[in-house]
């Protein structure tokens, strides 16, 4: 990024504009071929984060009716153990916790790409109306009684994804900015949710229950169904998604600073678009559109690191384990009964995002 | 010249005038039409019949009423919003008034057992108002002190919590969802004559505040920095923009359901048409403008509720994001926009 006319081969502390204080210390890297910031902080955050999602993954698979101890596991993990560990823990708490894992990371991933794209800490794909279209979609099939053969999982990403074409078609007048994209995507979110709210009123209270249980967030009773689609999803859409990362610091800088720089501001806008767009799409019709998620762990994320915008990688990283987290305690809460997921990541992260918005110190870095 | 000073007050006629005939429209129109001039008759006190009477000012002026003075307070408190956080995605739901009245009403019908509408409308009152002192508090934490990115992200987290908590209780509590669902759709249709009374003194306070705040707005536009180097008190015209939000938006929500929406869109068609005008972003003029633009939208829709589906009724909460809704994606596809 920041290109260092000197060639030497030792890293320097570079103390200068990029860097926010001595204690988020950055470093430019100028080897001949390769340059690049190094920011150690980022990358020891990323290593946290990694460390605590996957120690939140093995605790959710040895959790349940039958318990199974933390190493046997991560022993059932690769294939070796007793069968019906094995059995129990691939075949009934696998699919839950990469569901988990995996739509978490891809609610922080793309919550990071729509929030600097917009360069608004509020937009996340809820704003654009992807969840809501989804929830329109999946209402409508629990209440008019579609869901026979379609499946709430294919409707839901039926919903998103089409909600996500109407809404780029409406917004297209000779190219696009994000800011027409936001503004069009909360008209057609409000729509979907009056749609959304009309069915749960008209419906009966059982099929309103089960709507309002889809519409919160659930991972209870996943499978194998649902991790399939989400982990060939992500493999494609995540390396897409860091990638961009680079591609987004000079849209972070407006659209004309940023053709200036030699970015090609429309096709790079259209592809994180659909980058966001696929990761929320795939991930709201497994999990449904847990709360708050793609909104609050880029934010949270770019708090810890301490840096101007929210990281890519450390996003996901805190929505995993965001999900992960909420659901252990959302299945562990009240004992007897499962609460959805979504009641738990909204209860979870909002004291996270008030504790650090209230030790921000200095005037700028609460925003 | 005198062709430009005239834009705005044409503007301010032909809204007024639609307004007005969206009124008599909703005192006319229903599951029993009356013709316009029995309706103009029975306002001036002497009605053709009992029966005209009784429908016009039992059932359709306290509801037109109603919708004139909770559409304002959305409007108003919309364009305060946007103002106050200089953020065009605000929408006065954002410092948690809604999220603060569904709660209430949740706890209210589901662990205390009330029943009637009249007790949960002061408990979804004060729910939104003890929700936005939380957010305004804490929006101020910290040594930077309140920033509007800082109150809108505190609003959006304690909007995120209350909302968890009502989802939990509602999911657990058949008969709390049952009430919960009827009120979160958004209608009108529950009004009678005490309604608009209960609400109108927060109402009223609420506007005069808003109204009031309209000249440091403009100032605020510039930046916190230059707003206080030109003299303004951050810190009061805040505090009278939030309270003056939250009376607005509390007690319109309280009674109508959570339709913050409205107030989300508004203040953007205002701009649109302020800036078509020839008055440019002046809040002293897009506060009225997006007061009187909230009712009508809120009005029509109403009426499309009673007539579509007759003799029963659709939510207007539900019918004013279907005229609202590609109205506004409309307008936000021919203008280039004014950014706030």
């Amino acid at each position: 990024m920041t290109h260092s006319k000197t060639t030497a081969l030792k890293t320097r502390p570079d103390t200068g504009s990029s860097s926010r204080s001595s204690h988020f210390r950055t470093y430019r890297l100028a080897f001949p071929p390769v340059s690049g910031v190094f920011r150690p902080r980022l990358v020891a955050l990323c290593a946290v984060l990694a460390a605590g999602a996957f120690l939140l993954f093995c605790w959710g698979l040895s959790m349940g009716d039958y318990p199974i101890a933390f190493a046997d596991v991560v022993r059932a993990l690769v294939g070796s153990g007793d069968p019906g560990t094995v059995l129990v823990v691939e075949e009934l708490r696998l699919p839950r916790a990469l569901v988990g894992l995996l739509a978490g990371t891809a609610f922080g991933v793309s919550g990071a790409l729509f929030q600097t794209m917009t360069r608004n800490p509020l937009a996340s794909p809820d704003m654009i109306g992807l969840t809501q279209g989804a929830g329109a979609a999946v209402v409508a099939g629990i209440v008019l009684g579609w869901d026979g053969g379609l499946g709430t999982q294919t409707l839901g990403l039926f919903g998103a994804l089409a909600t996500a074409l109407i809404v780029y078609l409406l917004a297209w007048r000779r190219g696009t900015t994000g800011y027409r994209i936001i503004l069009v995507g909360i008209g057609v979110a409000w729509i979907c949710t009056s749609v959304t709210d009309y069915l749960v009123a008209k419906g009966g209270r059982f099929q309103a229950q089960a709507a309002l249980g889809w519409l919160v967030g659930n991972l209870n009773g996943r499978t194998w169904d649902q991790v399939g689609p989400l982990a060939i999803a992500l493999a494609v859409l995540l390396p897409t998604a860091l990638l961009l990362g680079r591609l987004l610091r000079t849209l972070q800088l407006g659209n004309d600073v940023a053709t200036g720089l030699g970015t090609r501001v429309q096709p790079v806008r259209l592809a994180i678009l659909l980058t966001g767009v696929g990761l929320i799409a795939f991930a709201t019709a497994s999990a449904g559109p847990v709360a708050f998620v793609a909104l609050a762990a880029p934010q949270i994320a770019q708090r810890l690191a301490g840096t101007a915008w929210p990281p890519t990688v450390a996003s996901g990283l805190t929505g995993a384990l965001v999900v992960l987290g909420g659901d252990l305690i959302a299945r562990t809460l009240v004992s007897g009964t499962e609460l959805p997921v979504g009641i738990v990541t909204g209860v979870l992260g909002a004291p996270v995002l008030l504790w650090l918005l209230a030790r921000a110190n200095r005037a700028g870095s609460g925003g | 010249m005198t062709g430009k000073r005239l834009r705005p007050v044409l503007l301010v006629t032909s809204l007024g005038a639609v307004l007005a005939g969206l009124c008599l429209l909703s005192l006319a129109l229903g599951a029993a039409n009356v013709p316009p001039d029995q309706v103009v008759q029975a306002l001036f006190g002497d009605a053709p019949s009992r029966f005209v009477d009784n429908i016009v000012w039992s059932a359709r002026v306290p509801r037109t009423a109603l919708a004139l003075t909770a559409g304002a307070a959305l409007g108003l408190s919309g364009a305060l919003m946007q103002a106050l956080t200089r953020n065009p995605l605000a929408d006065p739901g954002v410092l948690g008034v809604s999220a603060g009245a569904s709660f209430a009403i949740v706890v209210a019908v589901g662990v205390l057992g009330v029943t009637s509408l009249y007790g949960y409308v002061w408990f979804a009152f004060a729910g939104a108002l003890i929700a936005t002192v939380v957010v305004y508090l804490l929006g101020g934490l910290g040594r930077s002190g309140m920033t509007p990115v800082k109150l809108a992200l505190a609003g959006v987290a304690v909007t995120s919590l209350l909302w968890s908590f009502t989802q939990a209780i509602v999911l657990t509590d058949v008969d709390a969802l049952d009430r919960f669902r009827f009120w979160s759709a958004g209608s009108l249709a529950d009004a009678d004559d005490g309604t608009v009374w209960r609400v109108l003194p927060f109402l009223v306070i609420g506007a005069v505040l808003a109204l009031a705040c309209a000249p440091a707005l403009n100032s605020l536009a510039l930046g916190d920095d230059v707003a206080a180097s030109l003299g303004r008190r951050l810190g009061l015209v805040r505090l009278a923009g939030v309270a003056a939000i939250t009376l607005l938006t509390g007690a319109a929500v309280a009674v109508i359901g959570p339709v913050v929406f409205i107030g989300l869109v508004v203040p953007h068609v205002a701009r649109v048409l302020a800036q078509s005008a020839g008055i440019g972003p002046d809040q002293r003029w897009l506060l009225p403008l997006s007061a009187v633009l909230a009712p009508s939208l809120l009005l029509a829709a109403d009426i499309l509720g009673r007539l579509v589906a007759r003799p029963t009724e659709i939510q207007a909460g539900v019918l004013v994001a279907f005229i609202g809704g590609p109205f506004f994606i409309a307008m936000v596809r021919r203008r280039n926009l004014a950014e706030v």
